[in-house]
């Protein structure tokens, strides 16, 4: 076991797979001789060469494509967004080209392919660099969609993404690359579709991913103080979404909150509130509430910017109301 | 001269294409194939000497407009007519259509329905070719219309850029859906556009199919050889609407009867006759497409639809994730 970084963890789960497998590559914006414009791939061009990991221009429907027509034909492509807002410009490779391929072929061609870089919020950055953008993906048949918390489980979704035949959108966090965690030395890939109960309780269920598994985590000390001890499920993965594990724990609790950043308009936390109505209704003692960043474009300033995203006070005041009509 | 085999087979892909589009527009007609149909009606010799000078495992991607590229190269017109049918016999088992053509076995990386996206995604198989040192080249045919969009700067950008085996080929219908060229683009040779990327470009007609394969094969060459990508355009002309929809009222009916008097078909008839065919060898080969083209459509009638359970598994490699 050992502690390292978020952005460590990454890099080493890169580099492992790309040792093991000639036809895992890298591509994307500043990834090469800058190092990574988030530090992620620092070291990897010198490591594999001008071949394996190549810097692009600023085209990303440009590289975006082209990591899907490699893919068609055999290579394992990881494109890195500098942010997934810029995503947005590749959006129509992605929905169209990476999802689409294998069914529009008759399953005659698949897309092995990973498309990574930090989603949601950073600090101050403004509108058009802080959307979440899972929640359109999340959408899309055809896509997986991964959102890891912590270092480990960031090397171990990033192992799978890579060996998976599929599409697979791995959700980081610029907020969460500095974060430290424990990593098992031989960490190898964690299943895709596997939630993780991050703090056991009895009282609501927190469902939270990325970086908001951590402000469940906060809420949930909070909580413990006033007696009220809330289970965190940490999801992990978005597509495909472990609705066993989210049901179970709310057949315990009675109770569910679901936090994450982005619009509260439709999204994964709508959808994680359709599968608890559907799966464990008569288990329910109050309705299931959403906390999401509010439903406004993000601010720049940085007070209206905290108050726009979710913040441990949302949870614990979303907790605290569905605990209390329970109990009334 | 070419060797009259091949001309002789050339000929017939031709014919078997252009005849397998009205029987194909026939049974559009008649309620037995849903969606859109592009037809490549006009424009054959292009696809046909196009990839005539490419290897078999040369790679191709194309556009919606794409049964008679597919049929190029190698696709049976029973897959063909069958995936026009929606049947699970259909090259892409029916959940395709007409916009994609799909052959793995041949090497066709489809037919695509959103302009211009397919051309990164080919600029993609290409360089997986570079990587993989497999000396393979792909061919991308696109229409005058996604020489505006962003998939073509942006995958022609980078196919310079990296300098991958890639050859554009733009087949310039002078329609873009139902706007001409000189209302779509500020140039009257999209290959102009090749100077900006650092690369070589040119323009030639593609009515005559061994003037096509000859122009096509210098550009795969020096794909081939020394990684050069290129930007053709190829001077064709549809002579139905831009889909069956479209009863093509901007053109006058006397502009696409000079294009007709051009025909790919009866200029690849005129070289057979001239290589010394007679009219019973003629009539023969003739026969022989219809016998090709009445078994696709039967084929396509008596198959099977695709049944439910194919839409998982054709989603996602290994358990569905939802």
């Amino acid at each position: 076991m050992r502690e390292i970084r978020y952005r460590e963890a990454l890099r080493e789960a890169m580099i492992e797979e790309m040792e093991k497998d000639a036809s895992v590559f890298l591509m994307g914006e500043e990834v090469g001789h800058y190092q990574g414009a988030y530090k992620v791939t620092e070291g990897m061009l010198e490591k594999f060469g001008p071949e394996r990991v190549l810097d692009t221009p600023i085209a990303e429907a440009g590289f975006a494509g082209i990591g899907v027509g490699a893919a068609m034909v055999g290579l394992r492509p990881i494109v890195e967004f500098m942010t997934w807002n810029f995503s947005a410009i590749a959006f129509d490779q992605i929905l169209n080209n990476a999802a689409k391929i294998r069914q529009m072929s008759g399953g005659q061609f698949s897309c092995p392919i990973v498309f990574r870089g930090p989603n949601a919020s950073a600090r101050q950055v403004g509108s058009q660099h802080s959307h979440a953008m899972e929640h359109f993906y999340a959408t899309v048949p055809g896509l997986k969609v991964v959102a890891p918390a912590f270092p480990a489980d960031a090397k171990g979704l990033m192992k799978a993404a890579i060996r998976d035949n599929n599409p697979v959108l791995v959700m980081e966090s610029e907020t969460l690359y500095s974060v430290k965690g424990q990593v098992p030395d031989d960490q190898d890939a964690i299943e895709l579709g596997k939630a993780n109960v991050v703090r056991p309780g009895k009282d609501v269920t927190l469902v939270a991913y990325s970086r908001m598994t951590h402000v469940a985590l906060d809420a949930a000390n909070a909580l413990a103080k006033e007696g009220i001890e809330a289970e965190v499920v940490d999801l992990r993965s978005l597509r495909p979404l472990d609705e066993e594990t989210i049901v179970k724990s709310v057949w315990k609790t009675h109770r569910c909150v679901i936090v994450h950043e982005g619009f509260p308009y439709g999204g994964v936390g709508a959808e994680v509130a359709d599968r608890v109505q559907r799966l464990a209704f008569d288990s329910l003692d109050a309705p299931v509430l959403r906390v999401a960043t509010l439903d406004v474009p993000m601010p720049y300033n940085a007070k209206l910017e905290q108050a726009c995203m979710p913040q441990a006070d949302r949870v614990i005041a979303a907790a605290k109301r569905v605990v209390s009509r329970g109990k009334a | 001269m070419a060797d009259s085999n091949v001309l002789e087979r050339l000929y017939r892909q031709m014919l078997l294409i252009r005849r397998l589009e009205e029987e194909a527009a026939r049974a559009y007609a008649q309620g037995k194939i849903g969606g859109f149909l592009h037809l490549y009606i006009g424009q054959e010799a292009v696809g046909v000497g196009a990839i005539a000078a490419l290897q078999p495992d040369d790679y191709v991607v194309t556009t919606y407009r794409d049964h008679g590229i597919a049929i190029a190269k190698g696709m049976s017109p029973r897959a063909m007519m069958a995936e026009l049918y929606g049947k699970v016999t259909g090259c892409s088992k029916g959940l395709g259509g007409s916009m994609h053509m799909f052959d793995a076995e041949h090497h066709m990386l489809g037919g695509h329905g959103i302009i211009g996206a397919h051309i990164p995604l080919a600029a993609g198989a290409a360089f997986a070719s570079k990587y993989r040192k497999d000396k393979r080249v792909t061919l991308c045919f696109f229409g005058d219309g996604a020489a505006s969009i962003q998939g073509f700067h942006e995958g022609i950008s980078l196919a310079a850029l990296w300098k991958l085996p890639i050859v554009f080929v733009c087949e310039n219908n002078e329609y873009s859906m139902g706007t001409p060229l000189s209302r779509t683009i500020s140039v009257d040779d999209i290959s102009k556009k090749a100077a900006g990327y650092g690369i070589p470009g040119w323009q030639f007609r593609g009515e005559d199919f061994e003037e096509v394969q000859a122009q096509i094969g210098k550009a795969v060459a020096q794909a081939r050889e020394t990684s050069m990508p290129s930007l053709l355009e190829v001077r064709t002309y549809r002579y139905r609407g831009h889909s069956m929809s479209d009863p093509g009222k901007y053109r006058t009916p006397e502009e696409v009867e000079e294009h007709k008097k051009k025909d790919p078909i009866a200029i690849g008839k005129q070289k057979l006759v001239t290589a010394g065919y007679d009219e019973a060898k003629l009539k023969g080969i003739a026969e022989s497409v219809e016998a090709e083209v009445a078994d696709a459509i039967r084929f396509a009638e008596e198959s099977p639809e695709p049944e439910l359970s194919l839409l998982e598994p054709t989603t996602y490699d290994g358990p569905f994730a939802s």
